[in-house]
């Protein structure tokens, strides 16, 4: 009994101790949250800054730069990209010998080289998108007045310098300033009526087609229902046939006037001189935008960035995506996630409404409720998957026999498109709209229901009345939510309507206006695109970052929009007092 | 059954008297019931009102007449029934889990708990108003017509008739008329409380069931509620539960004392405050026991 009594001193010292734990202290776990949390918050500032800084610099026109390698090649080019590096033995190797041990010294004395990537283009010339140029590899370099940058409609940029004017194959202006005067004033015009031939091909050709098109289905259709022998057929056949010339003479006036206005566009033409001496004639109708890049003022740099911005956002896109808008993007981004919550909200709130207000609490609400949240944990692909299985193949082909019968084996509704999108997000985020709808229900004071049954409401009539309206902002919660994870999905859109290239947006004049079928672009898809299938990645690049941007503008906005309507109904519907 | 006559023994007994050990036993026992009520034309009647929570029972054998145009004050310690008692009336304890029930009530004559009741009728015939205000989450407008409204009242002049009488019998028409397109929820606590009285009193209720009215409210705006039960008493029969005496004593004509689940006694407010017959009463509502 003595050593115990012994041994108590020493426990209460050790108790002491205990008190200046560092666990007894608040900082240890201030420093902790904090720290977890700034880094988080770091991430996300880092990823969205640099999002911000690339994406808004890609438009950006910078200066053209003329270097002479000391093989007396010469180039022009925009740098894009500028780094220090240490060369390697066999780059000193290619370089001739007499500028070799110069080179040598030079990267020595300054403990490595500073290499510039300049964008040289001129594609069909030089083969070269990108080319580097090391400084030891320079024999001199220049900022020529007349260098233009020229941003075609086919072929990619061009850069050089204008030599002179042709019209007619005729030799009208002989200096730079005086064939550039002649380009500039010639520049609206032949604009104007290429918009012309392309608004006739789109519009003109392509209603004269559909018209074609009506009377070949029509007759397939009478074929279908009737048989191959019946009358009806036969006078589907004969109003296609009475049709087809009186539309081919309707086809051909339009492509003549066409090919007059395409002429008309040949007949002027820059010509400019590249770097090497290489003379090239450009129709000034296939130029988008051209200046000469190192006569800029600022002003004209802040327009043609703006310019820029324009195209982006209102043009179609060119060049297989690398070039141009994406504005058949950005539409079919917020139609289907437009669409996409209008099919999801009221299902996920009916389904919401069931599981907390009618069923039963027990065994099998609980089992339901978990497969429900395990359903967001589900790879989005997988959803790709059941979307193009079930939507596309299962509904869409039985969708296609029965109504379109006559366009088989052209799919109508059996292939990818807008509608099954739609659904497919739809489903996708249909769990996190049930669990926010869930919990919005659940937050509605008990208080309430019981008032509302005590003025003689029925069960429907206070859900209804008291328990939505007072859910609403919590639902629209869910909805946001489900905006945010709808629009920045990619994955199973591949599958189940995104596509490269989708010439007619899904809302259009021609009847019946809405076309839910078609296959539409999407940001997010277009980065993966860009990114990813561009035969130029390098070119691309800056434009993945703007097209994030814009993604991410998109899902803001919507988003913003939410909120603000949110703000409004939880003003109604929630109270500041008690 | 117990002796529970005003006998002089009992009047001086310990202050947990036989009545209440009666009570804790569990053995039976009658309400003691001031001859008064008998006079009183009823419009509320509880007969042999019993009521379990699952296997605890809440309510034993409650025998009560709830007089007509006046008000009806239940007092008694936290727990002894007197919100389940009322929440009875309307019969919104359906709405948990496990209760059942023996006995029945009338109102004006109607079986409440007979079977082919129709509950949301029912509860049209009885206005409620409860402890916390709850407006609902629209316009104060919509608030007050709401029972309206969930009998499909279209005409806006109906509508409109209601809003304004119901709101003045509450007191709140002249604070209110000119933002009755606002939201209710934006009216202070008081406003609120007599927000919800409009609302019940809107649809005409044959019984006003007031549960702790003033329990979450200032002592001004109880001082209002207050004032407004004294104006709508003859209108209206109320049958209120309170936790405050004084309350009981300065708003109601008659009061019924519970506890542990049974109505002990029962008459008017002057004598159960002034003479109470049971020890008990008195102890209770003199303070030296709740």
């Amino acid at each position: 009994m003595s050593k115990p009594a012994e041994a108590k001193p020493a426990r209460r010292e050790r108790k002491q101790r205990q008190r200046t734990a560092l666990s007894a202290h608040g900082e240890p776990l201030l420093w902790l949250t904090g720290g977890a949390m700034g880094t988080a918050l770091l991430m996300i500032i880092g990823l969205l800054a640099f999002v911000v800084v690339q994406g808004f610099g890609t438009f950006l026109p910078g200066r053209l730069v003329e270097v002479t390698t000391v093989q007396g090649q010469r180039w022009l080019g925009e740098v894009s990209l500028t780094e220090l590096y240490q060369p390697e033995e066999r780059v000193f190797a290619a370089l001739p010998e007499v500028a070799r041990a110069a080179a040598r010294d030079r990267v020595q004395a300054q403990g490595g080289s500073q290499r510039r990537m300049l964008r040289v283009e001129n594609y069909e010339l030089t083969g070269e998108h990108y080319k580097w140029f090391s400084d030891f590899e320079l024999a001199g370099e220049r900022e020529p007045e007349w260098a233009v940058l020229v941003e075609r409609r086919e072929g990619g940029r061009f850069h050089g310098y204008p030599s002179h004017f042709l019209f007619d194959g005729e030799k009208v202006a002989t200096t730079p300033a005086e064939a550039w005067a002649r380009y500039e004033a010639e520049q609206d015009p032949s604009a104007r009526r290429h918009e012309q031939a392309q608004e006739l091909e789109r519009e003109e050709i392509g209603a004269v087609n559909l018209r074609m098109e009506r009377a070949r289905l029509a007759v397939r259709k009478a074929e279908l229902e009737h048989g191959a022998e019946s009358p009806e057929r036969a006078a589907a056949e004969a109003q296609r046939q009475t049709l087809a010339p009186a539309l081919q003479a309707e086809y051909d006036a339009i492509g003549q006037r066409i090919q007059a206005l395409r002429k008309e566009n040949l007949r002027h033409q820059i010509v400019f001189t590249t770097a090497d001496g290489t003379e090239k004639a450009i129709p000034v109708s296939e130029i988008v935008l051209a200046y000469p890049a190192n006569q800029l003022t600022f002003l004209d740099r802040i327009g043609i960035y703006l310019h820029r911005w324009g195209e982006f956002l209102v043009d179609d896109p060119r060049e297989s995506n690398s070039e141009g808008g994406v504005f058949p993007a950005i539409f079919g981004t917020v139609l289907m996630t437009l669409v996409m919550s209008i099919l999801v909200v009221p299902f996920g709130v009916l389904a919401a409404l069931y599981l907390r207000e009618y069923a039963k609490p027990g065994l099998l609400v609980s089992f339901v409720r978990i497969a429900v949240n395990n359903l967001a944990g589900v790879p989005s692909i997988v959803f790709g998957v059941f979307g193009l299985g079930f939507f596309c193949y299962a509904i869409g082909t039985s969708v296609d026999e029965l109504l379109f019968a006559e366009k088989l084996p052209n799919p109508t509704y059996g292939k990818g498109g807008m509608l099954w999108a739609s659904l497919t997000l739809a489903l996708l985020t249909l769990p996190v709209v049930i669990v926010a709808t869930e919990e919005a229900l659940s937050a509605v004071p008990g208080s309430m229901r019981e008032g509302s049954y005590a003025c003689g409401a029925s069960k429907w009539q206070t859900i209804r009345r008291i328990v939505l309206p007072r859910a609403m902002p919590g639902i629209m919660t869910g909805m946001i939510l489900a905006i945010a994870r709808g629009a920045g999905e990619v994955a199973p859109l591949m599958l189940v309507g995104a596509a490269k290239l989708a010439p007619e947006l899904p809302l259009d004049l021609h009847f019946p206006y809405i076309h839910p079928e078609r296959s539409f672009l999407h940001l997010g898809f277009h980065i993966y695109d860009l990114g990813f299938q561009s035969q130029n990645s390098e070119a691309a690049k800056p434009m993945v970052y703007t097209t994030t941007l814009l993604l991410i503008g998109v899902i803001v906005i919507l988003n913003v929009t939410a909120i603000i309507v949110r703000g409004k109904l939880r003003r109604r519907f929630q109270s500041t007092h008690i | 059954m117990s002796p529970t006559t005003q006998s002089p023994e009992l009047r001086s007994g310990p202050i947990l008297g036989k009545v209440f050990e009666a009570v804790s036993e569990g053995r039976a026992f009658a309400t003691e019931t001031h001859s008064a009520l008998a006079t009183e034309k009823q419009v509320l009647e509880v007969r042999g009102f019993e009521l379990w929570y699952g296997a605890k029972q809440a309510l034993w054998d409650i025998r009560m007449p709830i007089p007509h145009g006046k008000v009806t004050a239940l007092i008694g310690p936290s727990g002894c029934g007197k919100s389940t008692l009322l929440r009875s009336v309307n019969r919104l304890n359906d709405l948990v889990d496990g209760v059942r029930i023996g006995g029945d009530m009338l109102l004006s004559g109607d079986s409440i708990y007979g079977p082919g009741v129709d509950v949301i009728e029912l509860r049209k015939r009885i206005g409620m108003v409860f402890q916390k205000p709850n407006p609902f989450p629209m316009s104060i407008f919509e608030n007050v017509v709401y029972s309206l409204r969930i009998d499909g009242e279209r005409d806006r002049r109906v509508l409109e008739e209601t809003c304004e009488r119901s709101l003045q019998g509450a007191g709140l028409w002249d604070e209110v008329k000119d933002r009755l397109n606002d939201s209710a929820l934006q009216l202070s606590g008081g406003q609120q409380q007599r927000l919800c009285i409009a609302r019940a009193i809107a649809a005409e209720p044959e019984v006003l069931l007031l549960d702790e009215p003033c329990s979450a409210l200032d002592p001004i705006a109880t001082g209002k509620i207050e004032d407004l039960i004294e104006e709508l008493k003859g209108n209206y029969s109320i049958l209120m539960v309170t936790h405050n005496m004084q309350q009981a004593s300065r708003s109601s004509d008659y009061t019924a004392f519970m506890y542990l689940g049974r109505l002990i006694e029962y008459g008017p407010t002057a004598d159960i405050f002034r003479m109470p017959h049971l020890k008990e009463t008195e102890d209770y509502v003199t303070g030296r026991f709740g």
